[in-house]
């Protein structure tokens, strides 16, 4: 049993409601009790959906449960078929209907319907969101191809046409997939490149059945995407890509990958400078101010992953801390941490990852919704680079994550939360001024600089009060308290904490002003 | 009695169940935490109902089953007992704990009243710990109110005092307007169940006169009527009218004059109408369509049919208990149809059919609704809102006609020329 205040994730079953609503023509059948429909305002409210998900929950209640329930599924399957008219039907159950056991899917397959039954099996209890809908797609495209396997096929060079792929993985409520899709296939256009099937977002099964038909498979989200890829390319030797275009060196990687998968020639043009504004912007003499910017990352597997590497190759960021919540991406973004000599975080409790970004004291937060909450109550800026999907990750504009102009998106969202470089300059050099007002700047996050301070007074007033000899602690001196005032507030939490410490290893019973340029010196040697 | 016709419907149902409540209810006694015991589903559904990522600790939580409590290899009392000492290590400001059975604990059968029994034997008092079931498979949206309620009532004292205890959640500054009428009517001794903190229960007895605030307490009052408590019979507080008759109804029981109460009450009743009248303007002759949900749905036709003047087209209610709704349906239009139960395809039909111009719904549904072309309103918002009362009455009717202004304004009518 777990202690649960909030969740990155929601249950299996709400992964395989998001790939039954990205497609089309296919209904769910939900084996669940009435609580489970609130899932529909997933979709209408935060993605503003103007039609519902094609979901039929059965609805079993308590007095159901001594009666034939079995029964009252297959009433349920009879009736959404006749209205929905399906080209396939997806059956399943959510948490509760697991326990009792009526195997919707077996029922299903026994009715006699002449479209094809996919019937789901997602452990409630121990897995969660993502890897429901990814182990929801593997099921739809396997079902719908295993009568399709073996079958012969030519390449694009052989048949004499344009290349064309298949774009796997972008589903409502991943984060900005509806407009990815839009840039990777411009992206792609440009390079003589067709698209074969997008899916599972927008695809009915038809298309899935026209999935073959591609040279190559092209993987946008592994969270979802990865274990069907796997599966087509063994079962139907289409090659896939494992490089995602998020960010400007990672758009060239994947423009090289595919090229080379393809058996195409790399284009000069993939390696110019001006494919993306990010990279002027960041070389611009106003960007100098970013160098060495404390960020800390935290989201699912894929965006954490990007935004790592664009942080720290593009945009001369220091990392300071790396995470996700997401277990099935572990394995990738352990070594990617400890590249940047971190530990990486992986965790679903919210309250971990706000002790760690109090703990290293970043000036920037890349995380989800729930960090940039955090984050306000830090007073630290925050930009959201992750599902869980809130009604702002749904922007009106275009406002995609991958390829060039994704890039160009990522250097605004990312840039615009912290201080321009002349602003910056300008505070620096005026700071003193009676006119200026410390954690004046208000659109550092509602706290201005004030709230680090206090949560890092706090956090230290504590640490205090553990240590087992409170007489030892050092006590500020006036001159010192004040010199620490200069300090901007961003990095101040830290540099208290910093110079205590070296206090207490010197010895010193009084922090001073010399004692804070000592520590400085200590710490940057 | 009215020539209200009664329906009963089956089918796919599209509702909140009762853990919803807690999204109030916990506001309400800020000294209390609400611990589900359920899935990773409970959770994700509160959290998507509440928007709980405005709280920095939100004083409700859900202890997620594992596979490894199913499998029966960890006790599941003894691991939801950690779960609990771990909690109130946390949060030492607790002071009642409700443990809320949800659909997976009901199903395999998790004792809470006896892991509730427990705990209360080791805390020795520090936190009382009760149990209610907010479970889908039994309750509905503000069903949990109920449940959470009724779970109270054994801790309430014993009183012989005369008193009238006005029973339901409300709005702090709606709830000290009630009390502050009523005192004037001479009520003096009036309170609130559920109390602004958990450890402040009002005292029962034979001498409390319960007059009920929301028509969803089946229940707690029937647990308040078996402690000796009387139930005075009206309406619910919504609306001029329906909360006129409420206040009166509680007058007659204490035997107040009623020429006093009239002194009170017309000026009040005065000037709600006024009020109330351009919202009638807008409402009057509009055909409405209320899909069930939280149980207000027929007081909500009463008064917008009654008082507001618009056309009832259907009242759908999740479940119908005849005894607390007789003097509302009472109240009704003749030949309005209300609807008991759910078959959600077949009445999204019938409001395609009857193209109404405002439709009362939960919202999974309101935006799909909008897109073809209907105005709606959530009827969640009932239950956050503070709607209650004489005074709230233009309030409560602006809720419906915002929407049908609103559309006007992005969908002005073009002139025809004659």
């Amino acid at each position: 049993m777990e202690l649960t205040l909030w969740t990155y994730e929601g249950p299996p079953h709400i992964g395989a409601m998001r790939i039954a609503t990205s497609m089309k023509k296919l209904h769910y059948v939900l084996h669940a009790p009435q609580g489970d429909t609130y899932a529909d305002l997933l979709f209408t409210m935060i993605e503003r959906r103007g039609s519902r998900p094609p979901v039929t929950y059965t609805t079993f209640q308590a007095r159901d449960l001594g009666g034939d329930t079995a029964e009252l599924v297959k009433g349920h399957i009879k009736e959404a078929v006749d209205r929905f008219n399906p080209e396939a039907l997806l059956v399943g159950e959510s948490c509760t209907a697991e326990l009792i056991q009526d195997q919707p899917g077996s029922l299903a397959k026994g009715m006699g319907f002449d479209i094809p039954i996919v019937s789901l099996e997602l452990p409630a209890y121990s897995k969660k969101e993502n890897w429901g809908g990814s182990e929801t797609f593997y099921q739809i495209v396997r079902n719908l191809l295993k009568d399709h396997l073996g079958e012969s096929k030519q390449t694009w060079q052989e048949e004499k046409r344009r290349p064309r792929v298949n774009l796997l993985g972008p589903t409502l409520l991943g984060f900005r997939c509806r407009d990815d899709i839009l840039e990777i296939q411009k992206l792609l256009g440009q390079h003589g490149i067709d698209v074969n099937v997008v899916a599972p977002l927008g695809a009915s099964p038809a298309d899935i059945i026209r999935i073959p038909d591609a040279d190559v498979n092209v993987c946008l989200y592994p969270e979802i995407a990865e274990s069907t890829c796997i599966w087509l390319e063994r079962n139907l030797n289409i090659p896939f890509t494992t490089i995602v275009p998020l960010g400007v060196g990672a758009t060239k990687d994947f423009l090289r990958e595919l090229h080379e998968v393809l058996g195409m020639e790399i284009p000069k043009s993939v390696n110019e400078s001006n494919n993306s504004k990010l990279t002027w912007y960041s070389n611009s003499v106003d960007s100098n101010y970013l160098t060495g910017k404390r960020v800390f990352i935290f989201g699912d597997g894929t965006h954490a992953l990007a935004a790592a590497r664009i942080a720290s190759e593009e945009l001369g960021f220091k990392v300071v801390g790396l995470g996700t919540y997401s277990r099935e991406m572990a394995r990738k973004v352990r070594p990617a941490a400890k590249a940047l000599g971190l530990e990486a975080l992986i965790t679903n409790d919210y309250l971990e990852v706000e002790e760690a970004i109090k703990e290293t004291s970043p000036e920037l937060v890349l995380g989800t919704q729930m960090e940039r909450h955090s984050a306000k109550r830090l007073g630290i800026p925050c930009a959201v680079i992750s599902t869980p999907m809130h009604v702002q990750d749904v922007p009106a504009r275009y406002s995609p994550q991958m390829g060039w102009e994704g890039a160009n998106v990522i250097f605004d969202d990312w840039v615009h939360p912290l201080m321009m470089g002349l602003e910056e300059h300008l505070i620096g050099m005026f700071k003193h001024d009676f006119e200026f007002v410390d954690g004046h700047q208000s659109h550092l996050g509602h706290l201005g600089g004030k709230g680090t301070e206090n949560i890092n007074q706090k956090v230290k007033s504590t640490i205090s009060n553990d240590s087992i000899n409170r007489s030892e602690d050092p006590i500020w001196t006036l001159e010192g308290e004040r010199e620490l005032s200069k300090i901007p507030f961003f990095v101040r939490g830290k540099v208290r904490r910093n110079t205590e410490n070296y206090a207490r290893q010197a010895g010193c019973r009084e922090i001073n002003e010399e004692t804070l340029y000592d520590a400085k010196a200590h710490y940057k040697a | 009695m009215s020539g209200a016709t009664l329906l009963k419907e089956s089918g796919p149902r599209e509702v909140f169940c009762g853990l919803t409540s807690i999204v109030w209810l916990h506001r309400r006694m800020p000294d209390a935490f609400f611990l589900v015991v359920g899935s990773r589903t409970c959770a994700h559904l509160i959290q998507s109902a509440a928007g709980v990522m405005i709280f920095a600790e939100p004083r409700f939580g859900t202890a997620i089953l594992e596979e490894r409590d199913l499998a029966g290899l960890a006790d599941a009392h003894q691991e939801l007992n950690r779960v609990v000492k771990n909690l109130l290590a946390r949060r030492p400001e607790i002071k009642t704990l409700f443990l809320v059975g949800s659909c997976p604990s009901e199903v395999i059968k998790i004792d809470l009243s006896r892991v509730a029994e427990n705990l209360n034997i080791e805390l020795k008092g520090q936190v009382t710990v009760l149990n209610y079931s907010g479970s889908g498979i039994e309750t509905t949206f503000t069903q949990g109110e109920d449940g959470a309620l009724k779970a109270l009532i054994p801790l309430m004292p014993k009183s012989g005092q005369k008193k009238l205890l006005l029973v339901g959640t409300l709005a702090n500054a709606v709830e000290d307007r009630l009390i502050s009428i009523f005192n004037r009517l001479g009520i003096g001794n009036v309170e609130s169940f559920p109390p602004r903190q958990s450890t402040e229960l009002p005292s029962i007895g034979p001498e409390t006169k319960v007059l009920l605030t929301q028509p969803y307490l089946t229940d707690t009052a029937r647990e308040l009527k078996n402690k000796g408590a009387e139930i005075i019979e009206a309406p619910f507080p919504l609306g001029v009218t329906g909360s006129t008759l409420w206040i009166q109804a509680a007058a007659n029981s204490f035997g107040i004059e009623k020429s006093l109460v009239d002194s009170i009450l017309n000026p009040l009743i005065a000037r709600a109408k006024q009020a109330l009248a351009p919202h009638v303007e807008k409402l009057s002759g509009k055909k409405l369509f209320l899909l069930p949900e939280s149980q207000l749905e027929i007081p909500l036709a009463r008064f917008l049919s009654n008082e507001c003047g618009m056309e009832i087209v259907e009242i759908g209610t999740p479940y119908l208990n005849r005894d607390l709704m007789k003097a509302e349906i009472d109240l009704l239009p003749p030949d309005c149809r209300i609807v008991e139960g759910q078959h959600v395809e077949k009445q999204l039909d019938r409001v395609r059919d009857s193209s109404p111009d405002l439709v009362v719904c939960g919202m999974g549904l309101a935006n799909p609704l909008e897109a073809e072309g209907i105005s709606t309103k959530w009827s969640i918002e009932m239950v956050f809102s503070p709607i209650h009362g004489i005074d709230q009455a233009s309030d409560l009717a602006e809720l419906f006609s915002r929407p049908l202004r609103r559309h006007d304004i992005l969908n002005p009518k073009t002139l025809t020329s004659n």
